[in-house]
């Protein structure tokens, strides 16, 4: 069986920097794989580029046997690949509830359904989403008035009614307060086990990957540099020498 | 489509346009240079930018007329008046939005620019004005081709003004504040550099350069109350086409812009230069995001 | 937990109700209370029309289009040409400058003025189609400063235009003397209906899919994107649904001033033009009510105080706009909402706290 989704000898340059080199990885229908890496080692690009909101220079970018490199990035999250920003992204001047009702999937949208109201369904799992996330009593604030976190909470929120097939992360818990830490990782796997969401993750939170993850892919100047179980990368020389600056 | 056939068949009608696009163009640069100054450093689409080049045009027109002023000195006149009013307009409107989002800031400087054009309206009336200088033509090609020297002289003082500007821009340290703030203002802040003495006089150059430019447009062309927008527009189209702080760039689209200008009067009829002008911003910018969405970007 | 109480709580439903009652009666006897000033009226509810339209764009989803003066002015001459052109040549019509009366029955002159509103709001909803392809991918400056080119660029083509014209303008055929109802009166209800049809059809579609997707688009573009929105098409059908009501109003005031000319009346950016964006912020930009009060604020003000401004009004309203924007940005609705934030629904449902803190424990808590 193909994996679910499969990067092949991506390659992307910004000016005469090399942000991402030569990089291939697979992900697994139904897994959680990990992405780690030091700042500046090409995490965040190789997102983008799997996402469209870039084009790439070279390789490879498949997602269900279909190739994602040219098509841009409502159509690629349309496919029910989605991701969420590290600078979480909210729309900030409408409550929580109206940002859940407006993630829901597009996929078939016709005129009809543009200028139709939301049913009893939408508001039954905007609210049940929300729930999760620990947010229904604030359903009716403006989500700019939340907390860093809590918005963080929202969006992984709005990214799960938009029934997704696969979530990229980008720093899931920078910025929580740690004691949230745990209630987050526990929804990020009720999302993969549950609802049969496939997870990449860029964290830096060891602790957190390394729980999570059950592949991990190391990346290190724009290459990467290891992958395979958590033990096992975490206990690679290269990535203990990537991590403390060895180069 | 007569016309056309003309210019194919009588090659000196074609260059009399050219040179006159030319000649048009310097003026455009100025106005240009301007936008993209103030553009570039305070993140401002200053709307107001073509009524800075129409008060100009009426100050040195108005110290002549009435004052007897010898309109080429009306030009530091105007320069010096609009850099007054230019700075007046930061400190008391335009500081208020300079950190506040694109629609406060198009607003705002949309609304100065009705402000000041209906205020020459009731002060000099609607009437298209001109300064006579006196000075006569050269003729060519059977007097086929003729060019004004009023044009020419103020093609060369708008050139006389860029070089001095560049001049500035790259030795005083008021210029050199200016590139610093405009490539990292929280950073020129935190070297003590006087981000808001650098903004007012930014904004303030801007109008004394518009304000000159206004100068000799009233002593080589015409001005009336109304022609602001179509210079904010120009100089829009010619940043756009330039991008910020490309100075040869902007020269290249101005002269491009004022042959464009000149053939498109030739050949659809002067009634459509000026629908000619602002269908062609809408047409570059469309065109150059239909460029970028194919690489997956949009124009920002 | 249902639709309903998810929904912003708007008050007691009948207190709603009768103020919409109340609204519609003062609304529709007001012709026969002043008959003086029935024409102001009939200005009051097109002003209403296009600053609700202006919110659309500008308010809900963020695009500062100055170009609606365009489907304004198109409107305003598509009507006209239909309804000279159903009885009559156009080309002729025009060239005589108003020489030529085209004397229509009554019938002729209802049917004609329907045709051609109807005729422009589809003309102007094709071309807010076409328009939109291109412009709708301009970000921020571009897409105002471009609307703006466009605007002007309208005004510019229509006073070359000899058909329509051109500099010299154009008169919609005279009103019939034997319809038996004074003409101004006519064009406030029909004034009067485009307004409250604009109203709850906006109303009803900022409520849905369509209401919240083109706020998500205003708030952040890249993230809605992101998020798999069909951001261009809703754009578009944005842009197409602020052009189809405006186009509307155009044609009822070229009816009501009874002669269209291409700067100052139909693509007319110093007065229509610039008056949709000053009351849509006055009165509060992105809220359902705002524009409706801005333009009842606005034109108000400009009749009581602007005759005794000599000709300085334009003046004063560019030195208005500027004041609005930079003290006074939230606009009378926006500053209620701010101050007072729960009568508008923003509120923290106390009762549900500190529920559903694990997520094992969701489903059937409602």
């Amino acid at each position: 069986m193909s994996p679910l989704l499969e990067v092949n000898n991506v390659s992307k340059a910004f000016g005469g920097v090399q942000a991402n080199h030569d990089i291939s990885l697979q992900v697994a229908d139904g897994e959680i794989a990990g992405i780690i890496g030091p700042n500046g080692s090409g995490k965040t690009t190789l997102f983008n580029s799997i996402v469209g909101a870039h084009p790439i220079d070279r390789g490879s970018i498949k997602f269900r046997d279909e190739e994602l490199s040219r098509l841009r990035v409502p159509h690629i999250a349309r496919r029910g690949l989605l991701r969420t920003f590290q600078q979480t992204r909210i729309y900030k001047q409408m409550t929580c509830v109206e940002n859940m009702l407006i993630s829901r999937p597009h996929a078939n949208e016709t005129l009809g359904s543009m200028l139709a109201d939301f049913d009893e369904a939408d508001y039954r799992e905007a609210g049940e989403l929300l729930e999760l996330v620990g947010l229904y009593a604030k359903r009716n604030l403006q989500a700019g008035e939340l907390s860093f976190g809590q918005q963080k909470l929202l969006e992984f929120a709005m990214a799960l009614m938009n029934n997704p097939k696969m979530l990229l992360l980008d720093e899931p818990t920078a910025g929580i307060n740690p004691t949230l830490i745990n209630g987050l990782l526990e929804r990020l796997v009720y999302a993969n086990r549950e609802l049969g969401i496939t997870l990449l993750v860029i964290e830096h939170n060891m602790r957190v990957i390394m729980s999570l993850a059950q592949r991990i892919y190391c990346l290190a100047h724009g290459q990467l540099l290891a992958e395979g179980a958590p033990e096992t990368v975490r206990n690679d020389p290269r990535v203990i020498d990537a991590y403390l600056g060895g180069q | 489509m007569d016309n056309i056939q003309l210019l194919i068949e009588t090659p000196p009608f074609a260059l009399q346009l050219v040179i006159e696009g030319v000649l048009l163009g310097g003026i455009f640069a100025l106005a240009a240079y301007g936008m993209a100054l103030v553009w570039g450093v305070m993140n401002i689409i200053n709307i107001v930018q073509g009524e800075w080049v129409m008060l100009g045009g009426f100050i040195a027109f108005a110290l002549a007329q009435w004052g007897g002023v010898p309109s080429l000195f009306g030009i530091p006149v105007a320069a010096a008046a609009l850099f007054a009013i230019g700075w007046l307009a930061y400190h008391t409107i335009i500081f208020r939005i300079v950190d506040r989002d694109l629609f406060t800031s198009i607003l705002a400087t949309f609304g100065l620019s009705i402000l000041f054009q209906q205020l020459m309206n009731q002060i000099f009336g609607a009437d298209v004005r001109t300064l006579e200088s006196g000075l006569g033509s050269w003729y060519f090609f059977n007097s086929m081709v003729s060019i004004s020297q009023t044009k020419v002289l103020g093609f060369v003082l708008a050139g006389v003004i860029a070089v001095v500007l560049t001049i500035f821009m790259r030795s005083s340290r008021m210029g050199q504040a200016i590139r610093a703030t405009a490539q990292n203002a929280r950073a020129a802040r935190i070297l003590g550099i006087d981000t808001d003495r650098v903004y007012a006089f930014t904004y303030g150059l801007n109008a004394a350069v518009c304000g000159a430019a206004g100068a000799i447009v009233v002593m080589a062309f015409t001005i009336h109350p109304y022609q602001g927008l179509i210079y904010t527009v120009r100089s829009f189209t010619i940043v756009v086409i330039a991008g910020l702080g490309n100075l040869p760039g902007v020269i290249a689209s101005a002269f491009g812009l004022g042959i464009a200008e000149q053939y498109a009067g030739f050949t659809l009829g002067a009634e459509f230069q000026n629908a000619f002008v602002f269908l062609l911003l809408v047409v570059i910018l469309v065109a150059r995001n239909l460029k970028l969405q194919r690489r997956r970007e949009v124009l920002r | 937990m249902s639709a309903a109480q998810l929904a912003t709580a708007a008050g007691p439903k009948a207190r709603v109700a009768g103020g919409y009652t109340a609204l519609l009666i003062v609304s529709l006897l007001a012709p026969l209370v002043f008959p003086a000033y029935v024409t102001q009226f009939a200005f009051l509810w097109v002003l209403v029309v296009i600053a609700l339209c202006w919110n659309v764009m500008g308010g809900e989803m963020g695009y500062n289009s100055f170009g609606n003066i365009v489907f304004f002015g198109v409107g305003m001459y598509a009507t006209s040409v239909v309804q000279v052109g159903l009885y009559g040549d156009v080309g002729a019509y025009t060239a005589a400058k108003g020489g030529l009366a085209l004397d229509l029955t009554v019938t002729q002159y209802f049917v004609g003025l329907g045709v051609g509103m109807f005729a422009g709001a589809l003309l102007a909803v094709a071309l807010a189609g076409i328009l939109g392809l291109g412009m709708l991918g301009l970000r921020g400056h571009y897409f105002a400063i471009g609307t703006l080119g466009l605007g002007i660029a309208a005004a510019e083509l229509a006073a070359g235009w000899d058909w329509i014209g051109a500099g010299s303008g154009m008169v919609p055929p005279n009103y019939p003397d034997a319809a038996g109802i004074d003409r101004t009166t006519v064009f406030y209800y029909l004034a009067f209906i485009l307004a409250v049809a604009t109203f709850f059809t906006l109303k009803r579609l900022r409520r849905g899919r369509f209401g919240l997707a083109i706020n998500a688009i205003r708030d952040d573009e890249d993230k809605a994107e992101a998020m798999g929105l069909h951001t261009t098409r809703y754009k578009t059908v944005a842009w197409c649904v602020s052009a189809f009501f405006t186009a509307f109003a155009g044609g009822i005031v070229g009816n009501i001033v009874g002669f269209i000319d291409p700067r100052t009346v139909a693509f007319a950016g110093v007065t229509y033009g610039v008056w949709m964006v000053l009351m849509t912020v006055l009165g509060g930009k992105g809220t359902l009510w705002g524009p409706v009060v801005g333009a009842a604020v606005f034109h108000v003000t400009q009749e009581l105080f602007w005759t005794y401004l000599l000709g300085w009004q334009r003046v004063a309203l560019g030195l208005l706009i500027v004041l609005i924007v930079v003290f006074f940005p939230k606009g009378i609705v926006g500053y209620i909402r701010d101050k007072w934030p729960e009568k508008f629904g923003y509120t923290v449902d106390e009762s549900a706290t500190g529920a559903a803190a694990d997520p094992a424990q969701q489903g059937g808590t409602r």
